[in-house]
């Protein structure tokens, strides 16, 4: 049996790998499924056939309500935030070529997360169409830093970039929480809000404020991440033979690290800093689909919104009437996670 | 930097006057300003007024649980980088202080735990879990306790902790608005009983530590030569994690969880005394408190008059160190 399916047309023709269509679509009948699940849980049961029909139109008009403008908003928003951070970790994990890494973890996230709240605080009476571009440029720089820092002798390693950017994650986090602390206004009350966000949540969201904000970012940076994901097998064959093949590789590199950066800082500006995920959905990703990166980003979006989805509904669901950060359960499956990747890299 | 031992005698000296004054700086500085008139007659001739309340119930706990806490992380970050000879093991990066932390927020949170006593046990005992997790997790693998792995460990840890611990805080509700300040490493606000409650366990790790000292030396010329010298590691180094998990618990359970005092102290002293842990543990305790004093007067300041968390300013204090130091770090 062939493992691959090719496909001709007129103009254009390529090869299907039949595992990783097999994984896709399994991944996106529980994607489906995570969907029907979270806008039907809640405070209000809404049975699964009571869903679908409110999908197609022909529901209750009051489930609809509850469907449509409560719950799905926020569905919407775990999937792009989930994708996003998780092909934000994937691409970063090929780029410096250290599998334990990811945005969160090497302060990337908090780079973001201080420009969200700085924007917050500060630009309030700008539009809130602008945040993620503030998030995005705290991102930035943050990487910026971090990999000047690391930056020595001709080259980065990666345990350097790990280091320096764990400390650098550290401090960033420092000073949001003190811009956080000594803003002008009822400390408790912001700070409350402050801090859901540094833990990473999607609650209290709308169709018109978060996801249109969210969504052009996602439209652009999604398929370009999946584009140009091909230039991230050739670097794996290290520097030497990339170039000997033709590829120019720094050029490349900017261009995947900035579409990272950049899906990291947007995902951050709505969703806060939700850990782990980054660094768990390239794993299993892998694991499902074998190295090569045309597989691994598309499976890894897949699975980041699949993990967000169900951290975001246990954490809506599970303490009813509270409401915790999704964040908390991505951290609660993740460290055992990273403890599990630890135990596999053991020899690296 | 200092090599006899009269020069590193004086720079001991030198360094207590720095603390002492640093004590009475922390007294005398802040919002309402006090003069030394009154700074004097609170302890002489006491009469209860408005600025001697100030600073008998506000501004002396707070020096002293500043300069305890300060000792106490330096001390235990020199001996983690010790034991582990990685040289930016500390409490705060090894996920101890988040560990410690969860466990003070958790018990707070599920079992009603309200006393002062159960809150340093509570410390004690997720430092103690936190450390040896990482410890695990470190040392996984045929190459043992990389620096890499250990890092990413301890970071994985933090991140895991302090996110339960928000998780926790956030559907607590009213306790929020308390921790809110403690959870980002502050000394404001609290009074002597809670220093007097954690002091017993630091000071005794403390003289521990002191006690360690000609034991961590032999260790520091490497595992073998110091099992070829008679030495017993496997026991300095359970007495040596014994003391961290005691002075990094008991900082966390006074002030929360300080990042940063725990990696930049030891180098300070390792580049002013050297190697000799002799001389380089005292020398940690002492401007581990001079540290967080400076740190704390300057935390008033920066945003005045609100005041800023101390575990804020010793971040931004920490990060130039840092990097200087992670770049140093593998050649």
């Amino acid at each position: 049996m062939n493992r691959l399916w090719t496909v001709r047309g007129r103009k254009l023709s390529f090869q299907l790998d039949r595992r990783m269509v097999t994984v896709i679509l399994l991944l996106l009948a529980a994607n489906a499924a995570a969907v029907i699940l979270c806008t039907g849980m809640g405070s209000t049961f809404i049975r699964p056939l009571a869903v679908i029909r409110t999908f197609l139109g022909i529901g209750d008009p009051s489930d609809s309500m509850i469907i449509l403008t409560l719950r799905l908003p926020r569905v919407v928003i775990a999937i792009m935030v989930g994708s996003a951070l998780a092909v934000s970790g994937a691409l970063l994990q090929g780029i410096v070529r250290n599998p334990l890494t990811s945005p969160d973890v090497i302060g990337i996230s908090g780079g973001a997360a201080l420009g969200t709240v700085f924007f917050i605080l500060f630009c309030s009476q700008l539009s809130i169409r602008y945040m993620p571009l503030s998030s995005i440029a705290g991102a930035f720089a943050a990487a910026c830093l971090i990999y000047a820092f690391a930056y020595r002798r001709g080259g980065v390693t990666p345990l350097r970039l790990v280091l320096i950017g764990i400390g650098i994650a550290t401090a960033l986090s420092a000073v949001t929480y003190m811009l956080i602390l000594t803003a002008s206004f009822t400390p408790t009350a912001v700070a409350v809000k402050a801090f859901t966000f540094m833990t990473g949540s999607i609650y209290g969201v709308s169709w018109k404020r978060d996801v249109l904000t969210l969504l052009p970012w996602f439209a652009v940076l999604m398929p370009a991440a999946i584009f140009y994901a091909r230039h991230l097998n050739v670097q794996e064959l290290g520097d030497d033979i990339a170039t000997g093949v033709g590829s120019s590789v720094n050029a490349k590199r900017t261009m995947l690290l900035l579409i990272s950066v950049a899906l990291a800082g947007s995902a951050v500006a709505i969703g806060g800093t939700i850990n782990f995920i980054g660094l768990m959905s390239p794993h299993i990703a892998r694991k499902l689909v074998g190295p090569a990166y045309g597989g691994v980003i598309p499976v890894s979006a897949l699975i980041g919104s699949l993990v967000l989805l169900l951290s975001d509904l246990i954490a809506r669901v599970a303490f009813l009437p509270l409401d915790i950060p999704a964040g908390v359960f991505t951290a609660a499956v993740g460290a055992p996670f990273f403890i599990y990747l630890l135990y596999r890299h053991r020899n690296t | 930097m200092l090599t006899t031992r009269i020069q590193k005698t004086t720079g001991l000296l030198v360094s207590l006057a720095a603390l002492i004054a640093g004590i009475i700086a922390s007294i005398a500085f802040g919002v309402t300003d006090i003069s030394w008139h009154s700074i004097a007659g609170s302890f002489t001739s006491y009469t209860g007024s408005q600025e001697q309340l100030i600073i008998r119930t506000a501004r002396v706990p707070r020096a002293f649980i500043a300069a305890a806490a300060g000792a106490s992380l330096a001390v235990a970050g020199s001996l983690m980088q010790g034991i582990t000879r990685n040289r930016i093991a500390s409490p705060s990066l090894f996920g101890i202080n988040a560990g410690a932390a969860f466990f003070v927020v958790a018990g707070t949170a599920f079992f009603g735990a309200g006393s002062l006593s159960t809150y340093a046990a509570l410390a004690f005992a997720g430092a103690a879990s936190a450390s040896a997790i990482v410890y695990v997790l470190g040392s996984i693998g045929s190459d043992g306790l990389t620096p890499l792995k250990v890092t990413l460990a301890g970071a994985a840890m933090t991140a895991f902790f302090s996110s339960l611990s928000l998780g926790i805080l956030l559907t607590g509700g009213q306790t929020f608005d308390q921790v809110l300040y403690w959870f980002v490493g502050s000394v404001a606000g609290r009074d002597m009983s809670i220093f007097w409650s954690a002091a017993p366990y630091m000071g005794a790790a403390l003289l521990l530590a002191f006690f360690l000292a000609r034991h961590m030396n032999l260790l520091a010329l490497g595992d073998d030569v110091a099992v070829g010298l008679g030495q017993k590691t496997v026991y300095i180094k359970l007495a040596a994690a014994m003391a961290i998990v005691l002075l990094a618990g008991g900082s966390v359970s006074i002030a929360g969880p300080i990042a940063f005092v725990g990696i930049i102290i030891p180098h300070l002293t390792r580049y002013l005394v050297g190697l000799d842990y002799r001389w380089s543990l005292p020398y940690c305790a002492v401007l581990g408190g001079v540290l967080l004093l400076a740190a704390d007067i300057g935390s008033r300041y920066i945003a005045f008059p609100k005041e800023v968390p101390v575990g804020v300013m010793t971040a931004i204090i920490g990060v130039p160190f840092f990097v200087y130091i992670a770049r140093r770090g593998d050649r």
